[in-house]
């Protein structure tokens, strides 16, 4: 069992990088989720790990232990009702107001693809919206991207959230996993964001998605995202809330599905 | 209490799926083949139908076939639970009138998962 003081540390590591609130008293969850990464890495525990991370001297290591500690749960159509409400009302709405300009979409902590690939498979199967809508996702974990945008995944991350139908319309077999085809992989545009950072450069979007990922952050770091993520949403824009997130300052459009507006 | 029948040539498979579905609340009832099936059904339609394919005597997807020529035969839902998992019987299944689909193994939160798209939580 790695120790309170290397908690400390891994905490403290966590949350000067990325903003995340990670429990210190925790110990299951540290142990659970360094373990793997300190061996991939080639060390043989992860005190072992942590004794080198201490030392300061590899940025890559350093980030391979917060990626870790970041681990995103998430399914297919998690909180399904959001994304029907999104493809059936919010974005022909937007697509309305663009008067021919694509909708630009931002799934924000989007993990290993799961919910922009939801979205992307319901915008593939609904006519009205064919190419007014451009998909972009991102994530801190370069992890969890490389899996997002190789669209593999296992028989039992299929089963959670997506409907069989979909998955014969939209998967191929390979091997002992399922593929995405390439027609729904292309319509997404990827990159790693560390959501602390600067976000003027990637523009402004009609339509952000910071869905659970919030209530991992340290308080301060969750002031800091939401006031840049809001930064990020055009005029007229919707942002969309995990259903259990703090809406801070923002207008509720469709608390019941997590979609607000900034406040007029 | 909404009911479902188990349908399995696997004792065990049985077993654990009862013990799945009566976690969630349902009333379960069993059957071994698609004969057994067949008259549990004309006896007592089930809500929920959670259909293994390799079965003796009549296996699951001529169950299915006749069970959705049946009066009432539509009504139950049926989610297939098979180790079945290549995506052209998956869809065959769902074409003869499968309504969802389990690829064994399986666990407590994927059968959760399917009757919740059903809307057939108990």
């Amino acid at each position: 069992m790695i120790s309170a003081a290397d908690r400390a540390f891994l905490s403290d590591l966590c949350r000067t990088r990325a903003g995340l609130q990670i429990d210190p008293e925790k110990a299951y969850l540290v142990d659970s989720r360094l373990g793997p990464v300190a061996r991939r890495e080639g060390y043989a525990t992860p005190e072992v790990f942590i004794e080198f991370l201490r030392a300061g001297a590899d940025d890559r290591m350093a980030w391979a232990a917060v990626e870790a500690m970041a681990l995103p749960e998430t399914d297919f159509f998690r909180d399904r009702a959001v994304f029907h409400h999104l493809v059936d009302e919010i974005l022909p709405e937007l697509a309305r107001a663009r008067e021919g300009q694509p909708v630009r979409v931002w799934s924000t902590a989007c993990g290993t693809g799961q919910e922009v690939h939801s979205l992307a498979m319901l915008l593939a199967e609904t006519p009205g919206l064919a190419g007014k809508v451009e998909l972009y996702a991102s994530d801190l974990s370069e992890r969890s991207l490389e899996k997002a945008q190789s669209g593999l995944y296992s028989q039992f991350e299929v089963q959670r959230g997506l409907p069989a139908r979909m998955l014969v319309r939209h998967f191929e077999k390979r091997g002992e996993s399922f593929a995405l085809s390439p027609r729904i992989r292309q319509m997404v545009r990827w990159r790693r964001v560390n959501l602390l950072d600067d976000l003027a450069r990637f523009g402004q979007f009609e339509l952000v998605l910071c869905r659970n990922m919030l209530g991992q952050l340290a308080a301060e770091a969750r002031v800091q995202v939401h006031a840049r993520l809001k930064s990020a949403l055009a005029p007229g824009g919707r942002m969309v809330l995990g259903l259990k997130d703090e809406a801070f300052d923002l207008t509720p459009v469709a608390p019941e599905t997590g979609v607000f507006a900034l406040a007029a | 209490m909404k009911t479902c029948l188990v349908v399995d040539d696997s004792r065990v498979i049985r077993k654990v799926s009862r013990r799945i579905l009566e976690d969630l609340g349902f009333e379960v009832a069993e059957a071994g083949d698609g004969v057994e099936a067949m008259a549990w059904c004309t006896a007592v339609m089930p809500d929920v139908i959670l259909l293994d394919w390799q079965m003796p005597v009549m296996d699951g997807l001529q169950f299915l076939k006749r069970l959705r020529g049946e009066p009432g035969g539509d009504r139950p839902k049926v989610v297939f639970c098979s180790v079945e998992n290549d995506l052209d019987k998956i869809r065959e299944a769902l074409d003869a009138g499968a309504d969802e689909y389990i690829m064994k193994p399986f666990d407590g939160s994927i059968v959760a998962g399917k009757l919740d798209l059903l809307g057939m939580a108990a």
